[in-house]
């Protein structure tokens, strides 16, 4: 009788757990403290820190995997609209932080519109498309476009290009997911080469600077480059199996920026080298995959959609870190999943990982 | 019931076939993910495996500085082991321009906690117009304990200024040394090509100071010594976080010199504040005893950086105390330049010993009158006599018979009118009067009237004391020359063995020794009974001598030269060269007293001074020293 109590009580924190996902994500977060403690110069209380922050997302995380799909359906269209007034306060009475009006105070805290529009904005698609299920014209495409575009461009606005990205990139992944026609996607990748002298010429000067930096960093080695040439010379002089665990003499040495958050992937790669890259590469990819298979076998178009978008979502974050860090990309402000300091962004990643874990468990219910 | 939701059948084909689409496209994406993680995977191949010399070497230049370790800058003594020049660690004040915004004002809040002077001011805006705005400058040397710790408790307040703890450079001597020592100064732009052009730059990095005169310039490489280099593990900041491998540098090696400070300080002091200048030499080695250009400056002035102001003072000065009037002042040797005539005569068969004139006061040339000092004339003038009582009109006569070339032939090779070899740097040549050199200096044909000038010392004769004290050398050597030499040996430092500057003989003028012993004993004759007689009264030696006396101005033709008449800086320059003892010579000297009339009142006493200091140890009493400063 106990035993069949503990199990049953046991069952209450498993049941919505999907064990593949939650396996990969606690392989990254170990990766991740062990780079932190290194890039903290052995700080205990960076790690601390971290270990709280993990502890709140993966409770996140948890709750959210008990929240049926449908439930969160609902709140799809409140969410979205209160992220934009919101994003749309930002923009008349933000607050200006190192030369972008990004912050929001609402007497108690600051807050970040833009980091709640990076859920919004998919989850938002993802509805307006499940319910026009069976019926999407083309018109659908373009009004679920400009939904997603209002916010775009508020936040480019802020100007914040990397959050903005990667909202335009989730918000992307709906609609081609939801079956945008191939005709338009050629039709706006030829447009939008036309047009990048365009958007160009409306960039603002530290943006254009980061894409100049990005194709020549020696330009400006102790400004705009600094950051690109330092992650660059520590991915590199990792070699083969890397310096050794807290041996990154660029990281310890205090040539890496940002080794704690965004750069934090230059101290990995420098302390662990290639072999260290591809093993975290490959952890990358078994969270990618399981998402992948959640939205394979998801119910519904809403739970496709979602399960997808935020899978790609996990990779774009990714992709785009590691991208920069190696110097292929524009230096952008986007943390290493579940590797990076910060709370924010560890508990919206887990925000979405208990989505689709969400989505897995409650698809068997379905079918029971 | 959340199933019902879903359950509306259209839909469901719908769906079906949506549902392949979805399949479709979510394996479109997994080929992108693939492919972009494919992308990274190769750029992590390209940096981690084909470019990573490349980048292990920028993360090796990275953290590794290579960073002087400055010698220390050799020691210079005195044959007693007197320091002239030392080292000491210090504190200064150091202001880096490009860290701090307004350097006035960081100058006004820093003057709060520690003295700053308006001397201190000034200097280091010379310094900062001369300087790059990322070198730390120094605005206060020598800062006491209490100021450092003044300073320490409000270092916050002061981003860009830093306390250092730096060598310095003390001379303790002062102005007695200041024209041999010289000093040192902060190396300037012209400094550097030098440096560049003789490939020490990368010797001097890390060292602020370079030899600007005298010793210091001249001895600049022995001095400095090696730098050595630490490499330093830096962060990025630059600060240094430990010490990877050193190479030790080497210090400079000590200077210990033959000059006996005391006996500079006597001459010194002897001179009061009369300008002029002084050369003692060992006759048997070239070795200087002493070396006195008066008045002399303060050579620490320039350690730190001169301030403009007192850099003005010195180079506005009517006395020109910048000037080495020992080694680059050129005076008329006056009758000093006699007895060199006189050997020359003897040499070139022109005169023997015995041969003499009748001497009437006067020179008659065309129709020009050549005077002697001696209203009347000295009578019967032998070659002894006249060096004795430096006649003038013996010499008129003689002159026309030598004839110039065959003067500044002999007078060449005793050294007038060429440097010495001297081991200090800004030696003047000074002229020696000839046919060729007045073609080449004015284009105008030499006159027979123009040797009978030369031949007592005056006219277009410009010698520098230092010459006319080797020439005395030369002359108590018996010929035998010797290249003077300041320095007496190299120490070094670590393994205290000693290199000699070895006494170099320069020439064997191969005289006869007759001629020489006539010379010589009018020599001594000046000295008992003659013009130097009065000075050297009840010396304990035998001594040789000659006074000379230079004129300024030329004297019209008809008129006497009244001391009391001329103004003060046209006045004579008193001369004097002399030797001890005559037998065996230990010391030669010349000497000039700018400006005081006779060379036998004004500079013959403190030839008996020195003189008496070498070879007795005597001091002079001090009515003596107080007659002496009082001319």
């Amino acid at each position: 009788m106990i035993a069949y109590y503990l199990r049953r009580f046991a069952r209450l924190f498993t049941d919505h757990i999907d064990g593949p996902l939650l396996g990969a994500v606690l392989l990254l977060m170990s990766v991740g403290l062990a780079v932190l403690y290194s890039a903290s110069n052995a700080g205990w209380a960076r790690v601390s820190g971290q270990m709280i922050n993990m502890l709140v997302a993966l409770t996140v995380m948890w709750v959210i995997a008990n929240v049926p799909p449908h439930f969160l359906m609902r709140l799809a269209w409140p969410v979205f609209v209160v992220g934009l007034i919101l994003l749309i306060a930002v923009a008349f009475k933000g607050e200006v932080i190192n030369g972008a009006r990004r912050w929001l105070n609402v007497g108690v805290t600051r807050i970040q519109p833009s980091e709640l529009m990076k859920i919004a904005a998919p989850l938002m698609l993802a509805w307006y498309f499940h319910r026009y299920e069976g019926t999407l014209r083309t018109h659908n495409f373009v009004l679920g476009a400009i939904m997603l575009l209002v916010p775009v461009g508020l936040i480019a606005r802020q100007p914040d290009l990397g959050t903005a990205v990667l909202i335009l990139a989730s918000g992307c992944y709906v609609l081609f997911l939801a079956g945008l026609s191939w005709k338009i996607i050629v039709g706006l990748g030829v447009v939008g080469l036309a047009s990048a002298p365009i958007a160009w010429s409306m960039m603002h000067g530290y943006q254009r600077q980061r894409i100049l930096t990005l194709i020549n960093p020696m330009e400006d080695p102790l400004g705009a480059g600094y950051h690109t040439i330092q992650s660059t010379i520590a991915v590199g002089s990792g070699g083969l199996t890397g310096k050794g665990w807290m041996s990154g003499t660029q990281t310890h040495l205090d040539f890496i920026p940002e080794r704690t958050t965004d750069f934090i992937f230059a101290v990995f790669s420098e302390e662990f080298g290639l072999l260290g890259n591809i093993i975290l590469l490959a952890l990358f990819l078994l969270v990618i995959l399981r998402g992948l298979v959640i939205a394979a076998h998801a119910p519904t178009l809403f739970t496709r959609l979602l399960a997808g978008a935020i899978t790609l979502t996990f990779f774009t974050y990714a992709f785009v870190n590691m991208g920069m860090v190696s110097g292929i990309l524009p230096v952008v402000g986007v943390p290493l999943p579940m590797i990076s300091y910060g709370g924010t962004s560890l508990v919206s990643l887990c925000l979405g990982m208990g989505i689709l874990m969400s989505i897995q468990t409650h698809r068997k219910l379905v079918h029971t | 019931m959340p199933r019902l939701l879903f359950s509306s059948g259209v839909e469901f084909r719908d769906s079906q076939r949506e549902q392949q689409q979805f399949k479709v496209r979510l394996a479109v994406m997994s080929f992108f993910m693939l492919l972009m993680f494919a992308v990274l995977l190769a750029r992590f191949v390209y940096l981690q495996v084909m470019q990573h010399n490349h980048y292990h070497t920028l993360a090796e230049a990275n953290r590794i500085s290579i960073v002087p370790a400055t010698p220390g800058r050799g020691v210079i003594t005195d044959r007693n082991g007197i320091e002239l020049a030392y080292n000491y660690t210090g504190h200064t004040l150091e202001i880096t321009p490009n860290k701090v915004g307004d350097v006035d004002a960081v100058i006004d809040s820093l003057s709060e906690i520690v003295e700053i002077s308006p001397r201190d001011r000034r200097r280091f805006r010379q310094l900062l117009e001369e300087s790059k705005s990322f070198e730390g400058l120094p605005i206060r040397s020598r800062l006491s304990d209490e100021e450092i710790a003044r300073f320490a408790a409000r270092r916050y307040r002061f981003p860009g200024v830093e306390i250092k703890a730096r060598l310095f450079r003390h001379y303790p001597q002062g102005d007695l040394f200041s024209h041999v020592i010289g000093y040192i100064g902060r190396i300037n732009r012209k400094d550097l090509d030098r440096l560049e052009e003789n490939d020490e730059l990368a010797n001097y990095r890390g060292t602020d100071y370079i030899g600007k005169m005298g010793l210091e310039q001249s001895y600049e490489r022995i001095l400095h010594g090696t730098t050595g280099v630490d490499q330093v593990e830096i962060d990025s900041s630059g600060r240094a976080v430990r010490m990877l491998s050193r190479t030790a540098p080497v210090s400079g090696a000590n200077l210990v010199l033959k000059i006996d400070a005391r006996l500079q300080a006597l001459a010194f002091k002897a001179f009061g504040s009369r300008r002029g200048a002084l050369v003692a030499l060992d006759p048997e080695t070239g070795g200087v005893l002493a070396f006195v250009s008066k008045p002399g400056f303060d050579p620490n002035l320039f350690v730190d950086g001169i301030d403009p102001q007192s850099w003005n003072e010195l180079r506005n000065s009517p006395d020109r105390p910048m000037l080495n009037r020992a080694l680059a002042g050129t005076y008329p040797p006056g009758s000093t330049f006699k007895p060199f005539m006189a050997l020359a005569a003897l040499t070139y068969g022109k005169r023997t010993a015995q041969q003499g004139i009748s001497d009437p006061g006067y020179f008659w040339m065309g129709n020009h009158q050549f005077r002697d000092d001696a209203v009347g004339g000295h009578g019967w003038v032998d070659m002894h006599k006249s060096i004795v009582v430096s006649c003038d009109t013996y010499y008129y006569v003689l002159a026309n018979d030598l004839g110039i070339d065959s003067i500044s032939k002999f007078m060449s090779q005793l050294g007038f009118g060429s440097r010495s070899g001297i081991d200090l740097t800004g030696e003047a040549t000074g002229t020696l009067p000839s046919k060729e050199w007045k073609k080449k200096r004015f284009n105008r044909d030499w006159f027979a009237g123009e040797t009978v000038s030369v031949a007592i010392g005056q006219g277009y004769n410009a010698y520098t004391p230092l010459q006319l004290a080797s020439a005395t050398a030369t002359l108590a050597n018996d010929g035998i020359m010797f290249r003077p030499h300041v320095v007496d040996y190299i120490q070094d430092v670590r393994t205290k063995t000693q290199t000699s500057v070895e006494p170099k003989p320069l020439r064997n003028l191969e005289w006869n020794p007759e001629h020489i012993a006539t010379i010589k004993k009018a020599l001594v004759g000046v000295n008992r009974e003659g013009t130097g007689a009065s000075a050297f009264v009840g010396a304990e030696y035998v001594s040789g001598g000659k006074t000379g006396t230079a004129q300024v101005i030329a004297i019209k033709q008809g008129e006497k030269y009244v001391e009391s008449r001329v103004q003060e800086r046209f006045r004579d320059h008193a001369l004097f060269i002399a030797y001890a003892p005559a037998d065996k010579p230990k010391i030669a000297l010349a000497l000039i007293v700018e400006n005081s009339g006779f060379g036998a009142k004004a500079a013959a006493p403190i030839a008996r001074q020195m003189i008496d200091y070498y070879l007795l140890g005597k001091e002079p009493s001090a009515t003596d020293a107080a007659r002496e400063a009082s001319p």
